[in-house]
């Protein structure tokens, strides 16, 4: 692998997670680099642990407690340019820090009940922000952003839910995309969309790679080698290959990989 | 052959067991319209009981069931939220659900007898207050199961979404969660408004009646339902047209916050 220009924003180093009551743990020992402004995918069968691996990066999981974490999850803190482990995070008001910095994007569009400019501008207000003009431009920058002012911009006062479920899930990507995250992670976020909405949704996240580092987990293998750089494998809550996506799709060095890749199990 | 004359007779018989319950129904129904639109004049809505009207009743039944809305909406909507987002399945919260449930199905004259040793008793005198109390009990177990039900319909993902957003989980849910469920919640409301309107029991003996008009609730306070069960035990013939007429005009009022609360479910979701 060459790596002269590449940065690692994450790092995930020999991490377990068990879920809260489980006897064993879902992950075992995984070792996972994210490069800055790349798109590294995440596949596997399903169980394998690759959902998990996501929601450990903005520790999502912890909304549920009991959930266990071992190893460390490194994450470049872009003031010091230092890594500092995630996992030492403690208060909310830590997590929600970490949150803001590293958003989400889920499988079904997650529209709250309220207006699409309300739905934009939610995180922007949690966040502190106040003055409208800031607001509004923010709320704008982050609709054209994700590609959807143009269907938008005539209905911000209307309920998000009279949107299509494209277009809700545009909107839950600008939703994210306005805080200015570093990291965005998806988990399948085109699994519950028609082939069209998908096709925006991947130009979209192509797009946003200028500025964002994202983390996609899918099911869809042309999808993982479409729109990525770097393609981790995973089966049963180990991480098997990680590597180019190029290579991982045409020249695999673990043959697990490669029956997976080639639609042999799955 | 045999299913087809089995399925006729089921059908018959479910078909002449509705039409028993319909009827009855009706029966009550039209017994009711016809009596009690008959017992009613201009002056039972302007004269208070003493002077042959209900005027004070409808204010006193409402007044009663308004402040028993207040004591128990936060109490029964902030329970349901403690049991359904913070309560995570502890034994506690299985504990605090199941008597919750018993609770709606408590009987009512066992409320106002409670309530009557609480409230009354010490006090030496009925009391408005204590009615009021009495309503709120009946009111918050059902408002409890209501909200825990709607919330537990939001998905997991709109909560999840919430936290990845950077919200607490107390923004979450008062500000999303609750938002989702604001139909469900509501409706609920309404429909345990509607359940303690027409109570007679928790009122016998905590607020009693009073034949005058009196906003007083530390005092005997005037109340239809209370009202029509004394009416109705009178020998003359003017308090039974009374009670006929209180009767169908709480019916009618029953009626339509029931029709309000379909609405609101049927067209708002």
């Amino acid at each position: 692998m060459e790596k002269q220009d590449l940065k690692a924003v994450m790092d995930v180093k020999d991490l377990f997670f068990t879920y809260p009551g489980a006897p064993e743990p879902t992950l075992k020992k995984n070792n996972l680099t994210i490069y800055k402004n790349k798109i590294t995918a995440l596949i596997g069968p399903s169980g394998c642990g690759k959902s998990t691996l996501l929601r450990a990066m903005n520790r999502i999981h912890d909304l549920y407690p009991g959930a266990q974490y071992e190893g460390k999850i490194d994450l470049l803190n872009p003031e010091t340019d230092k890594m500092e482990n995630l996992l030492d995070l403690q208060k909310e008001d830590e997590l929600i820090g970490l949150r803001q910095r590293v958003g989400m994007i889920f499988q079904k569009p997650t529209p709250f009940p309220m207006s699409i400019y309300d739905n934009v501008a939610y995180g922007l207000k949690l966040s502190g922000l106040k003055n409208k003009s800031e607001l509004d431009g923010r709320v704008e920058k982050a609709l054209k952003d994700a590609a959807i002012w143009k269907e938008a911009k005539d209905r911000l006062k209307e309920s998000a839910l009279g949107l299509s479920g494209g277009q809700q899930q545009r909107l839950c990507i600008a939703r994210s995309v306005a805080l200015k995250p570093e990291i965005l992670l998806f988990d399948e976020p085109t699994s519950a969309l028609d082939p069209i909405s998908t096709g925006a949704i991947e130009e979209l996240i192509t797009e946003l790679k200028k500025d964002i580092t994202v983390a996609i987990v899918t099911h869809n293998m042309q999808q993982a080698s479409r729109l990525s750089d770097y393609t981790t494998f995973m089966y049963l809550g180990d991480i098997i290959e990680f590597d180019e996506t190029e290579k991982i799709f045409v020249n695999p060095s673990v043959k697990l990989t490669e029956e997976y890749i080639t639609g042999r199990f799955g | 052959m045999n299913r087809l004359v089995l399925n006729k007779v089921v059908l018959t018989l479910s078909t002449i067991s509705a039409l028993i319950g319909i009827g009855f129904l009706f029966w009550i129904l039209i017994t009711l319209s016809y009596k009690g639109i008959a017992s009613i004049q201009l002056s039972t809505f302007t004269n208070d009981l003493v002077e042959g009207g209900i005027r004070n009743l409808l204010v006193g039944q409402f007044t009663m069931a308004l402040m028993a809305t207040f004591i128990a909406v936060p109490l029964g909507v902030l329970a349901g939220i403690y049991l359904r987002e913070y309560g995570e399945n502890s034994r506690m919260t299985s504990i605090i659900r199941s008597l919750s449930d018993v609770m709606t199905s408590a009987p009512s004259i066992v409320i106002g007898v409670f309530v009557f040793a609480l409230m009354v008793e010490p006090f030496g005198t009925y009391n408005g207050w204590a009615g009021v109390v009495a309503l709120a009990i009946m009111m918050v177990p059902i408002i409890i199961g209501t909200t825990d039900n709607m919330l537990a319909l939001v998905p997991k993902e709109l909560r999840e979404a919430g936290i990845a957003l950077g919200g607490s989980k107390k923004q979450v849910i008062m500000q999303i969660v609750l938002k989702a469920a604001k139909v469900g919640v509501t409706t609920g409301i309404l429909l345990s408004f509607a359940r303690i309107i027409g109570e007679t029991a928790p009122l016998l003996f905590t607020s009693a009646n009073n034949q005058f008009f009196s906003m007083d609730l530390t005092d005997q306070f005037p109340s239809l339902t209370v009202s029509i069960y004394n009416l109705a035990t009178y020998p003359d013939e003017a308090s039974r047209e009374l009670a006929w007429a209180a009767s169908f005009i709480l019916t009618a009022i029953v009626l339509f916050i029931n029709l309000v609360g379909r609405y609101v479910t049927r067209h708002k979701q």
